[in-house]
C-alpha cells in the first residue's frame, strides 16, 4: 500500500518497520514532526525530553540495554547533544542507535545555517542523506542494520525540503526484535582513557571499513547519461537536477554522505568531460574530491548560502529560464508576527514603554524584536539569554542590573535556561529573568514539555513547579504575573529591577491557538470616539490597523485579549459582547 | 504527462496546509505521482506562507520555481502578486479578495497596495477573484475559505466533482465535513 507522507512521517515510519523501541527528542524545525509521528505508534516508547543532549543520552541508554533506539533534532540541536555524539563513536551501539537531524538551508526557521555534515567528519560516523520519503523510510532500516553491523552510532541527516515535502511511501510489516539479556561490557562502554585508548583505534578502522563499504553499497548510485557532464550529488539537490536535465547528464547520486567514497567517484570522473558537486552550504563533497585528485567545478559556480532550487541550477549553467511577470507595483514583506492574542506581547509592550534592555531567548518571542516593539536586543541561541544577562549586568554594573531583562519561554528555560539560573543565584547577580510561561513548546507547533503535564501522547505526566524549582535553586524573589493585565506587569517589572536582589517573573498565559483557550468575543471601535492616536497601534497586533485615520479591528483575527483595551485613553475599544 | 504545478500562498493561520493535504490527497488518489512541499515553524505566526503541490508521471523538484505555475491559488490579495512571478506563461492566479495588513502597513512603513491584481490584468494574466471570505461565512464558518478555494480550483481541474467530495470527506475531521462541502460547492458555483 502507497502512502503520500512527509519525509518526517516516513522517517516516524521507518522507525516502526525496523522495529525501534525508544525515541527521545527535543522539538525543533524541521525536526519536529518525525518524533510526533513516531508516538501515534503504540510499539515504540516517544518521549520529548528537556533537550537534545538528554534525547541522545536517553537512546545511548536504550542502545546499552540492546533496544533499536533514535532521536530527532534540528542543526543547531545537534550542537547540544555533540557532547555524547563524540564519545558514542568510540562506545558504539548494542541496539542499534540513529541520529536524525535535520538542517535548514535558507533559514525558514532557524538561526543559522550551518551544515551538519561537519558533525558527522569531526564525530567519525557515518552519515547518510535521503533525497525524498520512500528513501527517507528505506534509509533509516539501512541504518539500523549498518548501526548494528558495524557498531557505530549513525546519523541521518534531512533538510527542509525533505523533512517537509510529502511524497509516496510504500507502507511494509514492523519487525519485531527481541531485547536481548542485559551483559555488563564495561570495557566498551566506560570510557575511562584506559578503555578510550583501546576504542580509537576502532573507530580509525571503522570509519576505512564504511568507506569500503561506500565503493559498493547500493545507498550510493550512478545514473549514466551521457559523457558531457558528471554531476555528483545527494539529497535534495538531487532532485533539482534530475529537474534541469532528466537524463541528459550523468549523476552520481550519493546517499551515504560520510565517509565518501574514493574509487566510485574516480571511476564516475573518468567516464565523464566535465565533474560538477551540487551541494547546498558547504562544500564537503567538494574538498574530498579536492583531497583524492579528481578536478570539479564546485562552490565558484554554486553558492554556499541557502536553498538551491531548478532555478539557481539552470542559471548556475546558462541554461534559459521559463518567461515569468511580475508585477512594478512594490508588494510590501510579510514577516511572521506574534499572532492576535498573543501573551507575550503586554509583556514586550512594557518593556518597550519603559525602554528597558531585553536579551531574548529562541521561540515565538523572538519575534518581539521586529517593529513596532523592537524589545529585544540580542538572540543567540537556546538558554543564551539568562546567562547572557548575567554577562552583561556583571560588565554593566548596578546601573546595567536596574535597566536589563532578558525573556526566555517555559520550555527554552527548560532546555538550557535553568542552568544560567543556577549561575545567577551562584555567582551573586542582581538580573531579573522573565520566564514567559505559555505552557507549551510554541512556536515549533505546540509540543509537550516538562513543565505541561502531559506527555507528548497527551497522557497525564508530572508537571515541573516553575516557582518551585526558581525556589529550590535559591532565586528568593519569584513572583507570577497575568501579561494580559499591563498594571500588573509594569509593576512586577520596575519593581523587580529596582531591588538588589536576583529576581524571576513568571509571565503567565497558556497560548491563545492551543484548543483549551477559548477566544473572547472580538473588540470592536467606537468610531465615534476613536480620536485615531494610535496608541492602540503600538502593540503590534495583527488584528488593528488604521482605516479612515480610526483604529479598526479585523474580527477574524482578534481574540478579544482586551489588552488594547487598556491602553485606549478615550475609550474608544470597546469590549465584544459576552 | 508533463508535471503540473499548484502554489498555494496565503497568510501563516489561513489554512492553506489543509488545502494542500486535501489536494495532495486527490492527486495520489487519481493515480499521479504527487509531491506536496510545505514550510512549517516560524512562518506560520502570520506571515507568508507558500506550499507546492507538483504532480505528473514523475515529479523530482519538490519546489515550484520562477515560470513554473499553472496555478496560483492565494489566501489573500497581495499574496498573489508576491508570487505572481512563480506563473507559468497561461497560468492562472485563483484569488480571495481578503486583505490583510501585513505588519509594516500596520505600522505606517508601507502602503498596502489594494489595485495590484489591476496591473496583473493588464499583463495579461488570468486572476480569478472572489469573495471567499464572506462565501465561507454563507458557507456557516469563515474558516473554511480554504476549501472555497479548492472549489474554485476544482472548475480548473480535469477531475470529477464527486473524487474532490471524496477526498474532502477522508480530510476534513467529520464534524467540519458539512460545512467544508458547502464552501466547495458555493466556490465551485459562484
Amino acid at each position: 500500500m502507497k502512502k503520500l507522507m512527509l519525509g518526517n512521517e516516513a522517517i516516524a515510519r521507518g522507525l516502526y518497520e525496523a522495529g525501534v523501541n525508544v525515541v527521545s527528542s527535543y522539538p525543533g524545525t524541521p525536526s519536529t514532526e518525525i518524533t510526533e509521528f513516531a508516538a501515534k505508534y503504540d510499539e515504540i516508547y516517544c518521549e520529548w525530553a528537556p533537550n537534545e543532549k538528554v534525547a541522545t543520552e536517553v537512546a545511548f541508554g536504550a542502545s546499552l540495554r540492546g533496544a533499536r533506539s533514535a532521536c530527532a533534532m534540528k542543526h543547531v540541536g545537534l550542537n547540544v547533544a555533540a557532547d555524547p555524539l563524540f564519545t558514542l563513536s568510540y562506545t558504539g551501539v548494542n541496539g542499534g542507535l540513529v541520529i536524525f537531524v535535520a538542517d535548514d538551508p535558507a533559514m525558514h526557521s532557524s538561526q543559522n545555517e550551518q551544515d551538519s555534515r561537519h558533525y558527522a567528519i569531526a564525530a567519525k560516523v557515518p552519515m547518510l542523506e535521503p533525497a525524498d520519503s520512500a528513501e527517507a523510510k528505506d534509509f533509516v532500516k539501512a541504518a539500523f542494520a549498518l548501526s548494528e553491523e558495524y557498531d557505530t552510532p549513525v546519523i541521518i541527516r534531512m533538510c527542509t525540503r525533505i523533512a517537509h515535502s510529502q511524497g509516496a511511501v510504500e507502507l511494509c510489516e514492523r519487525e519485531e526484535r527481541a531485547i536481548p539479556a542485559y551483559e555488563k561490557n564495561p570495557q566498551k562502554y566506560i570510557m575511562a582513557p584506559a578503555n578510550a585508548v583501546r576504542r580509537h583505534p576502532f573507530v580509525e578502522e571503522r570509519t576505512k571499513k564504511l568507506a569500503a563499504l561506500g565503493e559498493v553499497s547500493p545507498l550510493n548510485r550512478v545514473e549514466m547519461g551521457g559523457t558531457e557532464k558528471g554531476i555528483i550529488c545527494s539529497g535534495t539537490c538531487y532532485q533539482y537536477v534530475k529537474e534541469v536535465f532528466g537524463d541528459t547528464v550523468s549523476v552520481l547520486k550519493l546517499g551515504m554522505v560520510h565517509p565518501l567514497p574514493t574509487k566510485l567517484i574516480q571511476d564516475f570522473a573518468s567516464k565523464v568531460e566535465q565533474v560538477y558537486v551540487i551541494e547546498e552550504l558547504d562544500g564537503i563533497i567538494e574538498q574530498h574530491l579536492q583531497s583524492i585528485g579528481v578536478p570539479c567545478i564546485g562552490k565558484e559556480l554554486f553558492t554556499p548560502i541557502g536553498e538551491y532550487n531548478q532555478t539557481s541550477i539552470r542559471a548556475a549553467f546558462g541554461l534559459p529560464q521559463p518567461p515569468f511577470v511580475s508585477t512594478d507595483t512594490p508588494v510590501p514583506v510579510r514577516p511572521p508576527v506574534m499572532c492576535a492574542g498573543c501573551p507575550h506581547r503586554g509583556l514586550f509592550y512594557t518593556l518597550a514603554k519603559h525602554k528597558i534592555t531585553c536579551l531574548g531567548d529562541i521561540g515565538c518571542y523572538t519575534l518581539g524584536s521586529a517593529a513596532p516593539l523592537f524589545a529585544l536586543d540580542s538572540t543567540l541561541c537556546m538558554g543564551a539569554s539568562v546567562s547572557g544577562l548575567h554577562g552583561f549586568n556583571k560588565a554593566g554594573g548596578t546601573d546595567s542590573a536596574q535597566k536589563t531583562v532578558c525573556v526566555i519561554g517555559d520550555s527554552t528555560f527548560m532546555h538550557s535556561g535553568m542552568t544560567g539560573l543556577v549561575n545567577i543565584a551562584y555567582n551573586d547577580s542582581h538580573s531579573t529573568v522573565i520566564i514567559l510561561d505559555n505552557s507549551i513548546t510554541g512556536m515549533t507547533g505546540h509540543q509537550q514539555n516538562p513543565t505541561t503535564g502531559k506527555t507528548i501522547k497527551g497522557d497525564p505526566a508530572l508537571a515541573v513547579d516553575l516557582e518551585a524549582l526558581c525556589h529550590a535553586i535559591g532565586i528568593e524573589r519569584v513572583r507570577v504575573v497575568d501579561p494580559y493585565d499591563l498594571k500588573a506587569c509594569e509593576e512586577a517589572v520596575l519593581e523587580e529591577l529596582a531591588v538588589d536582589a536576583p529576581s524571576v517573573i513568571i509571565s503567565r498565559r497558556p497560548c491563545m491557538l492551543l484548543k483549551y483557550v477559548k477566544a473572547k468575543p472580538p473588540v470592536k471601535v467606537n468610531e465615534d470616539k476613536c480620536v485615531g492616536c494610535k496608541m492602540c497601534m503600538k502593540l503590534g497586533c495583527p488584528a488593528i490597523s488604521m482605516k479612515n485615520k480610526k483604529a479598526h479591528v479585523d474580527f477574524t483575527q482578534c481574540v478579544g485579549c482586551d489588552v488594547c483595551t487598556q491602553l485606549c485613553k478615550v475609550g474608544a475599544i470597546e469590549k465584544g459582547e459576552r | 504527462m508533463e508535471t503540473k504545478n499548484v502554489m498555494i500562498v496565503g497568510v501563516g493561520g489561513q489554512g492553506s496546509l489543509l488545502a494542500s493535504k486535501l489536494l495532495g490527497a486527490l492527486l495520489t488518489n487519481e493515480g499521479y505521482d504527487v509531491k506536496v512541499s510545505e514550510v512549517h515553524g516560524m512562518s506560520q505566526r502570520g506571515g507568508s506562507v507558500v506550499t507546492y503541490v507538483r504532480f505528473g508521471d514523475k515529479v523530482y523538484s519538490p519546489v515550484i520555481a520562477q515560470g513554473e505555475a499553472d496555478y496560483i491559488v492565494s489566501f489573500e490579495k497581495i499574496e498573489a502578486a508576491r508570487y505572481a512571478q512563480n506563473l507559468k506563461q497561461g497560468g492562472k492566479i485563483i484569488v480571495n479578495s481578503q486583505m490583510i495588513d501585513p505588519m509594516p502597513v500596520i505600522t505606517g512603513a508601507a502602503v498596502y497596495p489594494a489595485d495590484v491584481l489591476d496591473e496583473l490584468r493588464a499583463k495579461g494574466v488570468f486572476v480569478d477573484e472572489i469573495d471567499a471570505l464572506s462565501l465561507a461565512q454563507q458557507a456557516g464558518n469563515a474558516k473554511s475559505v480554504n476549501i472555497v478555494l479548492m472549489g474554485r480550483l476544482a472548475k480548473y481541474f480535469d477531475i470529477d466533482r464527486d473524487k474532490w467530495i471524496e477526498a474532502i470527506k477522508a480530510t476534513v475531521k467529520p464534524q467540519f465535513v458539512d460545512v467544508n462541502l458547502k464552501a466547495f460547492e458555493l466556490g465551485y458555483s459562484v
